[in-house]
Formats: C-alpha cells, sequence, structure tokens
C-alpha cells in the first residue's frame, strides 16, 4: 500500500479515500514522514522553511455560539465579557507593526452588537495607517455573522470588506469539515458548509485564505477525510488556499474538558502533517508550528512535510484561555528552523518571500 | 501489515541501502556504517531501520520502571566542565544526606532507587556499605541501583578499596544492579578539554563495567552528547560499549545523555531533537548486543522521548522522582512524572506500556 502511495505522489496522482485512510491509521510514522519530504521537495526544492512576523490579538471575546472547545468566549452580558473599540484594537496593530509585524490575525467572538462599520473600520484604518501590515482579517464565521447583523448576503460582506481593503482571510473556525463532529462540538456555528461557502466565495472574489483543522477531540479518521475532501475539492475551483494548518484541541477550561482530559500528541501531529501534505496535493504550503505542540515538536514536523513554520504570535489570547502558552521571538524562531537543517525565510501573509536569512 | 513480513523502509539516501541489508541479516555494522548514520539527512530511514531492530528483539513493546532517583550528597572533588550539579564542601548548596535521610526518600513500594552521588573527600566506604545495607534491610521491595563506574573508581583512589571487593561487598549488602553513568564520552580529548581526566577514564569505566557483570552485577550505560564532541568520537564510545558487552555481556540499557546547557554552556543552546532522534537510532543499530535504547526523556523532554519510541527506543526509564542532575542544569522537563503521563507518553506513540522492575523482569502489560 505504501509502494503504491509513493508511487502515487510521485506520479502526482490524487490519493483515494482508502490511501488516505492508511495515511491517518496505519503507515508507519518514519515512512509516513519519508513520502511526506519527498513530496514536499518535490514542490519546494530549496531546503528552506518559511514564518511570517505576526499577532493574534482579539477585538472582543463576546460570543452567541457556544462551541464546546473554546475556553475563549463569554456570553453577552458576562462579568469577564470585553469588547475594543476601532482605536483600541489599531493600539495592538501599531504595537504589532512596532514589533515588526506585517501580519495581524484578528478575530473575535461572534458579537451581535457590532455593526458592520466596526469591521470595515478596522480594515480601512489598518491599511491607512500601517500600510505594511496586511490585514489577515475575520474568519468565515464572523463574516456569518457581519451578513446577519448588516442584513447584507455574505458576498455583499466580502466586497465591501476586499473594498475596504483586505485580501486574505485567516482559515480559523473549520475545526473538523464534518456534519457529525460540528453538530456534537458546536452545533450552532452550522455545519461544514457555512465554512466552506465562505472561502468558497472570498476565492471567487480574489481573496487568499488558509484552511486549518483542529483534531484530537471527537473525530474519527473518517471525517478528517471529510475535512481533506472538501478543502481539496473547493482548491480546485479557485486555487485560493495558501496553505493548511492543522493542530490539536486543548481541553483546558473548555465544556469538552470533561470528556477529553489531554491534548493528543506530538505522534499525532506528525502524522496529519505528513498525510496532509500527501493528501491534499493542490496545496501548496502545509504549515507546522513551534507553538501549537511545543518548539522541539514543531521542529521534527519540519521533518514531517511541512515547509512553514507559522507565525511569531506575539499576542495569543485563545490557546493561553486554555492555560496553554508559548512565547517566541524572531531569533528564536530562525535559530529552531537553523536547527532543525533548514534556511530560514521571512514571508508575507500570501507567502512571497521578504528575507533570506 | 504482519509483524512477521514487516515493509521494507522508503530509503532516500541510497548509500543506506547496504546498511540496511546488514541490518536485515544481523550483521554487525562497521565505524563507516555508524558515522553515516549520524551524516546522512535522511533521519528517517535511520530510525526506520532502527525501529527495524527494535521491533524485532520488543515488538511494539515499551518498559518503564516506577523509580526514585536519590543522591546522598553533591559535594565533589571533581570539576567537571559539564556539570551544574556538583559543589564543594562547605559551599552554598551542598548536601550531604544520612543513611535516615536517605531512607525517607525512599517511599514503601519503591520498585526501584536509583543512586548516584558526588566524589565526596571524606566518606569512607563503609557508608556507603551501610548505607545499601540499611536500605536493603528498610525497603526489601525496592531494587537498589547504586553507584557509577566512576564513583567506584573513585573508592579506589581514595581509600584504595579494589572495584571487585567494593562491588562483591555492595553487591552483599542488597545492591542490585549499577547505574550507566559516569561515562560522559570516552575520549582523551575531551576528557582533558572538559575537565573530567581525573574520573576513570574508557579502559577503566568499562573494566569496572566488566567486574560487575563477572560478579553477576546488570549494569547500563550512558553516552553525553550535544556539547563539543564530534561524530566520530561518538561512534567509537558506542563501539567500545559494544566490544565490553561482547566480553562480558551484563549492560541491560544504553542511555543517550543529551548535555544540558544550564549555566555551564559548553554550547550555546541544547542540540536539536533531531540529533536525539538520530542519536538513538543510530545507538539502536550500533549497539546490536545491547537488549535496549532509553529515551530519556528528563533530557530531551517528553514530546521527542515519545517520537524516540519510533526511532528505535524501547525504554522511557521511569516516574524519575525528585531528578536533581540534569534539573540542575536547568532541564525544562518536570521532575518526576505521575505513571499517567508515562503511560501517555508510551501510548502517544502507538506502543504498548510495559511496566518493569530494575532488571527488566515484567510486572504488569498495560493494555
Amino acid at each position: 500500500m505504501l509502494a503504491e502511495i509513493r508511487a502515487k505522489s510521485e506520479a502526482g496522482k490524487r490519493l483515494d479515500r482508502a490511501d488516505g485512510l492508511f495515511l491517518l491509521t496505519e503507515a508507519s510514522l518514519l515512512d509516513l514522514g519519508a513520502l511526506a519530504q519527498e513530496a514536499r521537495f518535490r514542490r519546494h526544492p530549496e531546503k528552506q522553511v518559511s514564518f511570517v512576523i505576526d499577532s493574534n490579538p482579539n477585538y472582543t471575546n463576546v460570543c452567541i455560539t457556544d462551541c464546546q472547545f473554546c475556553a475563549f468566549y463569554r456570553r453577552p452580558g458576562d462579568a469577564e465579557a470585553w469588547t475594543l473599540t476601532v482605536e483600541q484594537v489599531l493600539e495592538k496593530v501599531e504595537s504589532a507593526f512596532r514589533g515588526g509585524a506585517t501580519t495581524v490575525l484578528l478575530q473575535g467572538g461572534h458579537n451581535p452588537a457590532l455593526p458592520l462599520d466596526y469591521y470595515l473600520s478596522l480594515v480601512t484604518e489598518t491599511r491607512r495607517r500601517f500600510p505594511q501590515v496586511t490585514p489577515h482579517f475575520f474568519t468565515a464565521s464572523e463574516i456569518m455573522t457581519m451578513a446577519d447583523v448588516s442584513g447584507l448576503g455574505m458576498p455583499d460582506v466580502l466586497a465591501r470588506l476586499k473594498a475596504a481593503g483586505q485580501t486574505t482571510l485567516p482559515g480559523g473556525g473549520a475545526e473538523v469539515l464534518s456534519e457529525r463532529v460540528r453538530r456534537r462540538i458546536e452545533p450552532k456555528k452550522g455545519g461544514p458548509r457555512a465554512w466552506l461557502d465562505v472561502h468558497r466565495e472570498a476565492h471567487r472574489q480574489g481573496f487568499k485564505s488558509t484552511a486549518t483543522m483542529m483534531y484530537g477531540h471527537v473525530e474519527t479518521p473518517e471525517d478528517i477525510l471529510d475535512h481533506f475532501d472538501s478543502i481539496r475539492e473547493l482548491q480546485d475551483e479557485h486555487g485560493g488556499f495558501t496553505a493548511f494548518v492543522p493542530w490539536s484541541f486543548k481541553p483546558g477550561n473548555t465544556l469538552l474538558e470533561k470528556w477529553i482530559k489531554t491534548y493528543k500528541g506530538p505522534n499525532a501531529y506528525l502524522r496529519m502533517l505528513a498525510a496532509s501534505r500527501l493528501y491534499l496535493d493542490n496545496f501548496p504550503h502545509v504549515q507546522a508550528s513551534w507553538f501549537s505542540e511545543g518548539k522541539r515538536a514543531g521542529q521534527v514536523a519540519l521533518h514531517w512535510g511541512a515547509d512553514d513554520f507559522g507565525g511569531t504570535l506575539f499576542e495569543e489570547n485563545v490557546h493561553a484561555a486554555a492555560d496553554y502558552v508559548n512565547k517566541t521571538t524572531v531569533d528564536e524562531i530562525v535559530t529552531l528552523i537553523r536547527e532543525a537543517g533548514f534556511t530560514p525565510v521571512q514571508r508575507t501573509t500570501e507567502y512571497e518571500v521578504l528575507k533570506i536569512y | 501489515m504482519l509483524a512477521a513480513s514487516p515493509a521494507p523502509p522508503v530509503i532516500r539516501d541510497s548509500r543506506l541501502a547496504p546498511v540496511w541489508d546488514k541490518v536485515q541479516g544481523g550483521i554487525r555494522l562497521s565505524r563507516e556504517d555508524g558515522l553515516l548514520l549520524f551524516e546522512t539527512e535522511d533521519l528517517h530511514a535511520v530510525g526506520r531501520m532502527a525501529n527495524f531492530v527494535k521491533s524485532r528483539l520488543h515488538g511494539e513493546q515499551v518498559f518503564f520502571v516506577l523509580n526514585r532517583y536519590v543522591n546522598p550528597t553533591n559535594v565533589c572533588v571533581l570539576s567537571c566542565s559539564f556539570c551544574d550539579f556538583a559543589r564543594k564542601k562547605g559551599e552554598e548548596g551542598a548536601f550531604e544526606n544520612s543513611i535516615e535521610d536517605v531512607l525517607d526518600m525512599i517511599k514503601p513500594g519503591t520498585r526501584e532507587a536509583h543512586i548516584v552521588g558526588g566524589h565526596h573527600p571524606d566518606w569512607p566506604f563503609d557508608y556507603y556499605e551501610r548505607m545499601i545495607g540499611a536500605i536493603h534491610a528498610a525497603r526489601p521491595e525496592t531494587q537498589i541501583k547504586a553507584f557509577t563506574a566512576a564513583e567506584i573508581d573513585y573508592l579506589w583512589r581514595r581509600w584504595k578499596i579494589e572495584p571487585r571487593e567494593a562491588l562483591a561487598r555492595l553487591k552483599k549488602a542488597g545492591l542490585h544492579s549499577m547505574p550507566g553513568g559516569g561515562a560522559e564520552i570516552f575520549s582523551k580529548r575531551l576528557s582533558k578539554e572538559l575537565h573530567y581526566s581525573g574520573k576513570a577514564d574508557a579502559d577503566r569505566w568499562l573494566e569496572i563495567h566488566g567486574i560487575a557483570h563477572s560478579l553477576g552485577i546488570k549494569t547500563n550505560a550512558t553516552m553525553l552528547y550535544g556539547h563539543i564532541e564530534t561524530m566520530a568520537e561518538r561512534v567509537e564510545h558506542l563501539v567500545r560499549l559494544r566490544e565490553q558487552q561482547d566480553k562480558s555481556g551484563g549492560f541491560l540499557t544504553f542511555i543517550p545523555l543529551a548535555y544540558q546547557v544550564g549555566t555551564t554552556k559548553l554550547v550555546p543552546r541544547q542540540t536539536p531533537p533531531t540529533d536525539d532522534l538520530r542519536t538513538i537510532a543510530a545507538s539502536r543499530l550500533m549497539l546490536d548486543n545491547f537488549p535496549h535504547i532509553e529515551a530519556y526523556w528528563i533530557m530531551i523532554g517528553e514530546e521527542t522521548a515519545s517520537v524516540a519510541l519510533h526511532f528505535g527506543a524501547s525504554d522511557v526509564n521511569g516516574t524519575l522522582e525528585d531528578e536533581k542532575i540534569a534539573h540542575a542544569a536547568l532541564a525544562e522537563s518536570p521532575p518526576g512524572l505521575a505513571q499517567e503521563q508515562i503511560l501517555r507518553m508510551i501510548r502517544d506513540a502507538g506502543k504498548v506500556p510495559v511496566e518493569r522492575d530494575a532488571l527488566y523482569n515484567v510486572v504488569k502489560i498495560w493494555n
């Protein structure tokens, strides 16, 4: 089976679900890594690993969606609920900019009290004041919230954000794109279509975006293959995904913690990265992270098909709410990539090279 | 896939093909093969070959022990450049435990006590002998793994007790096995440069383990890597251990020890996890006569140790309650893990946890 998969991958033939299932459940972890590296070097022959200088602030933790995996949100009216003004968010953008960030990944809860103008101002003002910073703002479900509060359709919301200067969308909120999983852990967020439709429309309008996956809770390998299949099919339509970014669910302080006590370890992470590199044949980049599984596991992950090391994440609040904290600096990222045997490359949100170290 | 007919590994560096042939045929690897294992960029193939050997020996099983670390003293006459643990007598932070203190540290029911310490200038041999005797009397259920070859050699230097006599008397007092520390790296160049030339050298360290083996005392072996040693020095170290094992056969486990930068800072940063994985795999392949290779989570971290179970490691040491030496050098791992966490480290890698005693007798196979 492994030899067949290797031959298919070499010939540029698409892997089917049986192949995917084998990679996710049976393949030896090291053979999987070897095949993923072959596929990675066919696409990116240079021994380089890219990263972005970025920050992940949030504009509100108010949310009405009650996802079971989330430790970050608070219901409207909760004593710990907060929402920043446009100026307060811009201060965070400025602070990221001063730290050298070229990307600000901004996301927040689904707060029905915020009007569409609030979001549009965030984009306009970021572009106006900090032209070097790409506003990588708002996940699919936030776009749907804007559509709801404004009464405009989702395509119109995207068009207005684009007119305000937004060119990319972060891929969060996908979790696992499977009806079964989403009904169980995020029943109010809609099925896989809700996320896929926003990205399809965004790509159609010329946005670039990423696809993420948060695994390690109630999903089965079949659910993961559903996820892979949907984003691979969508990528065939417009090619708007830059990267696939998986991470493991962190159960601290979430409703799911009652059933799931610990997060999946590094072996599952390596398997996920390598399987995605082989299966998602039309994705340019696969992102490993120093952040989500630890710095040393992140270094190992660069040998399991990933060609990108994510961002510096100067500010991060969502994992932190689950009591998972990990910090770094640009210098440390450069060192970690070098130690793993690669040349560090600083990139933009859209993976253009800024600096080769 | 059937365990009986494992698929061949994916080999991207063709120079490894002849090594794979040897590994399959059970043919001993040469020094040149060893160097290649450390130098090739094909980390996966090295790991995969090591995993083949590990699976042939132990299937999917990975061993651990519920153990406790005991350091009778950190007072030491040596000044090894890589050590953050040792103190001079009277220096701040120096400690000297009484036999009662040591007994207090070993809770009833402890499966294994791992006892190592500094080279104390004044403690006579009979103090060590009484300590072992007292532990054995108070905790007959505890297996005592005590004193490195370096300490045994020091007892000769200081008190002129021949190692054979020392070990025979300690065994009689209740010693079960010997830890593998104090080997550092077998290199005259490094023993001078890193100031451990006052300690048992390679010949002496190996001689003492040979004596222990002849007395029926099983031992472990270590190698301190990831500082300023060369790959050739690592290979030489492994070859020396392999030769000794051919002669005396009493080594149970080889434990590669990743140098902890701490405050000694021989290098700016700890060696990366890819080097840990490679070193474990290369050791598994070179040490064809060693039953086990260990992923020592205290020094390489739990994540890397878990991944190392695919790179030929068949043991994760144990719970290591109250570990002090790596933590004196600011190791980032927690000072001891609950059994639960050890099980998770093994299960995350898809392996079967097997609780063992100090001599690798199976206590319990966990499902």
